[in-house]
């Protein structure tokens, strides 16, 4: 092991799983005993020489990595402020950052004996990414979906059946990304002796958040080699939208001891923080525990988890990674939030100015990059995670720009 | 001597186990639930568990779910499961009751504020499904600084390694979750549970509930044999949620029902030992 450093910020979670007061393991003592065993697999597996190599291998091969950082000098020209680059994570294999920890997650899986996966999915794009991994590794696959999201994200449902896996509709609750994560978590209660729980963002019980945020660290990794081997130095700003956070914190970590690079997160403001119709947990929430973890969430004075809104599926939960709440509460992190109209402006610039249609999720950072840029000078650096893809949003584009389809 | 310690000391000298029903606090309204609250000892209740509203009850099937989800509509909440219990000592100073939830509306009324408000009210005991022993010292040092039991689960998953760890600060009564799932699901044989509840009794002297799957008369006094308590929830709930009406309220006969239902096992686990 190595010695803690008395000045950094990577070192969380502590022995208990949290990161300040944020994290911990909040679940039924059912799932406690499978919950440790996953943490034990996988302090083994990452010390493991040669399961980071078969992941890497994978990475390269398989994914595609290391995913390209890209001057855009037409939307920089159009900003008429600093450099913006883009980290290329929408090149991925599966069209977004998801599979870097899905891989990761699915070798543990096979690692500790596990021949059955269950995954939560808003979009679809960790559900898919799940499915492809499974289908990669012949493993039975088992994804939950909210109702709600089944309806508007059919292709992506099409994708998982074709990648064969079974996905289940959740009609509890409002039928979205965190009906679909009570339901899959009831699954691993009942199946804990042969299922894994393969958990798309830097949240739930310890492990989990650290295990995700482990694996999405080789975005940050490559960025910072990218940036130096480009600029000779590290960019000024780094940005990337958070709904669970997992793009994110892949993004951040690697630079958190780096205190000349700024970091922003960004959240989903939905019809703007007021309206109370947004995404928003940091913004428009308070400290709680809901799914194994403690961290921001939107909740009522009564402790009621509320229902979020996004335009984008992928930023439609109600609470937020537990680091990144540290890193709000230390203020390493500044958070900072997009309404839906503002994302649907930079998801059309964006498309027009890079030829590249970026995910809305994405389109929620990039409009933050909008707002950043022009206020820096023309030799200052931003970095923003273009973390997914836009095919599976052309749908709901559309929709809002009053067009059919 | 708590409530739970003196009634299961009762019992004991009775030569029986307890009957433990479960309702949720304001299902389907708060009238409703509060003439089942004042109902069930009548009915045969020894102990009662009331369900504290959540949006997000993860350890719960469907049944106690909807339950959840009509008791929110109707305006549930923690401070209103207390308002209950507060209401129904003004009659019964003997019964007692465990309040049943999860942690989140605990931590948003305040746990300190929630530990004094409960106790006066009347509450004997908590059980926090989502609070493990590793995450319970922020709640089970000021419950046990107002006299309220601890009570935690003890699943078919907690091995012999654990069992110790869970056990300790545990008071009140141990509730053994016959099933590795959810509630309202599967239930567990006879013959699994003979074998599982003298493992944990090999580590404690308190009395041991069993919960999850218990559904009819015959496995409430199966439980009992080999248990000293039999918790129903979902059997009843679904009692409860087939009298309603197409709008989901109460019709005449509701309370009735579920009281009946709880006679019917009150009798069961009455001469279960006396059968056995």
């Amino acid at each position: 092991m190595n010695k803690p450093l008395p000045n950094t910020l990577r070192q969380g979670p502590d022995g208990r799983g949290r990161f300040g007061q944020f994290g911990g393991r909040y679940v039924a003592e059912t799932l406690m005993p499978v919950i440790q065993e996953v943490e034990q697999a996988y302090n083994a597996a990452r010390n493991d020489p040669a399961f980071m190599a078969e992941w890497r291998r994978l990475l390269k091969d398989y994914v595609g990595r290391p995913s390209p950082l890209w001057l855009c000098e037409r939307l920089t020209e159009h900003l008429g402020g600093a450099k913006v680059y883009f980290k290329r994570e929408e090149l991925n294999h599966t069209g977004a950052h998801k599979i870097n920890a899905v891989l990761g997650q699915i070798m543990l899986a096979k690692r500790m004996g596990k021949p059955r996966i269950i995954a939560e999915t808003g979009a679809g794009q960790h559900g898919v990414a799940t499915a492809t991994a499974c289908a990669l590794f012949g493993l039975k696959c088992i994804v939950y979906m909210g109702a709600t999201d089944v309806e508007r994200q059919q292709p992506n449902v099409f994708r998982m059946k074709l990648l064969g896996a079974e996905v289940i509709p959740v009609t509890s609750g409002a039928g979205t990304l965190k009906d679909s994560m009570n339901e899959a978590m009831r699954d691993w209660v009942a199946n804990v002796s042969d299922t894994y729980y393969c958990i798309g963002t830097v949240a739930g019980p310890a492990p989990f958040p650290q295990m995700v945020r482990d694996f999405q660290c080789v975005i940050g990794e490559e960025t910072k080699q990218q940036i130096l081997l480009a600029e000779g130095r590290l960019p000024d700003a780094l940005v990337c939208a958070v709904g669970g956070g997992s793009s994110a914190m892949g993004l951040f970590h690697p630079f958190l001891d780096d205190p000349e690079v700024a970091i922003y997160g960004v959240e989903a403001a939905g019809r703007g923080i007021d309206s109370g119709e947004h995404a928003a947990a940091i913004a428009g929430g308070q400290p709680g525990v809901l799914h194994g973890n403690r961290t921001y969430l939107l909740q009522d004075a009564h402790g009621q988890i509320q229902e979020a809104h996004s335009i984008s599926a992928g930023l439609d939960y109600p609470g937020i990674g537990p680091e990144h709440s540290w890193l709000h509460e230390i203020g390493r992190a500044t958070y900072v939030s997009v309404t839906d109209t503002e994302a649907l402006e930079a998801f059309q610039l964006c498309s027009r100015l890079e030829g590249i249609i970026p995910a809305l999720e994405s389109a929620h950072g990039l409009a933050y990059v909008m707002k950043l840029a022009p206020t820096l000078d023309k030799d200052k650096i931003i970095v923003l995670n273009l973390s997914g893809r836009g095919d599976k949003d052309i749908f709901t584009v559309a929709k809002h720009l009053g067009e059919t389809l | 001597m708590s409530r739970i310690a003196k009634r299961f000391a009762e019992l004991k000298a009775e030569g029986r186990g307890a009957l433990m029903p479960f309702i949720e606090a304001y299902d389907p309204d708060p009238a409703t639930s509060m003439a089942l609250l004042r109902g069930l000892p009548g009915a045969g209740a020894d102990l009662i568990e009331l369900g504290v509203p959540f949006t997000d009850p993860m350890a719960d099937g469907p049944t106690v779910q909807m339950a959840g989800q009509r008791a929110l509509k109707a305006g549930g909440t923690l401070a209103g499961a207390m308002a209950m219990v507060r209401d129904f000592r003004r009659e019964d100073d003997d019964t007692p009751i465990v309040l049943m939830g999860y942690l989140n509306p605990i931590l948003a009324y305040g746990i300190d504020r929630f530990c004094l408000d409960a106790s006066s009210s009347g509450v004997d005991g908590l059980i926090v499904v989502d609070l493990p022993p590793e995450e319970a010292d922020e709640l089970a040092i000021p419950a046990k600084a107002q006299l309220l039991d601890m009570i935690r689960l003890v699943a078919p998953t907690t091995d012999e390694n654990r069992l110790p760890k869970v056990l300790a600060g545990t008071s009140g009564f141990i509730y053994y979750v016959a099933i590795a799932g959810i509630t309202g699901t599967r239930s567990a044989t006879k013959d699994t549970l003979a074998d599982a509840i003298p493992r944990v009794r090999r580590f404690t002297d308190l009395p041991i509930a069993i919960g999850f799957g218990v559904r009819t008369p015959q496995q409430a006094a199966e439980a009992v044999q080999v248990a000293d308590g039999a918790v129903v929830a979902s059997a009843l709930i679904d009692t409860l949620a087939r009298s309603l009406d197409e709008q989901g309220r109460a019709k005449p006969d509701t309370v009735r029902k579920v009281l009946d239902q709880v006679r019917d096992l009150a009798e069961a686990v009455r001469v279960a030992r006396v059968a056995a």
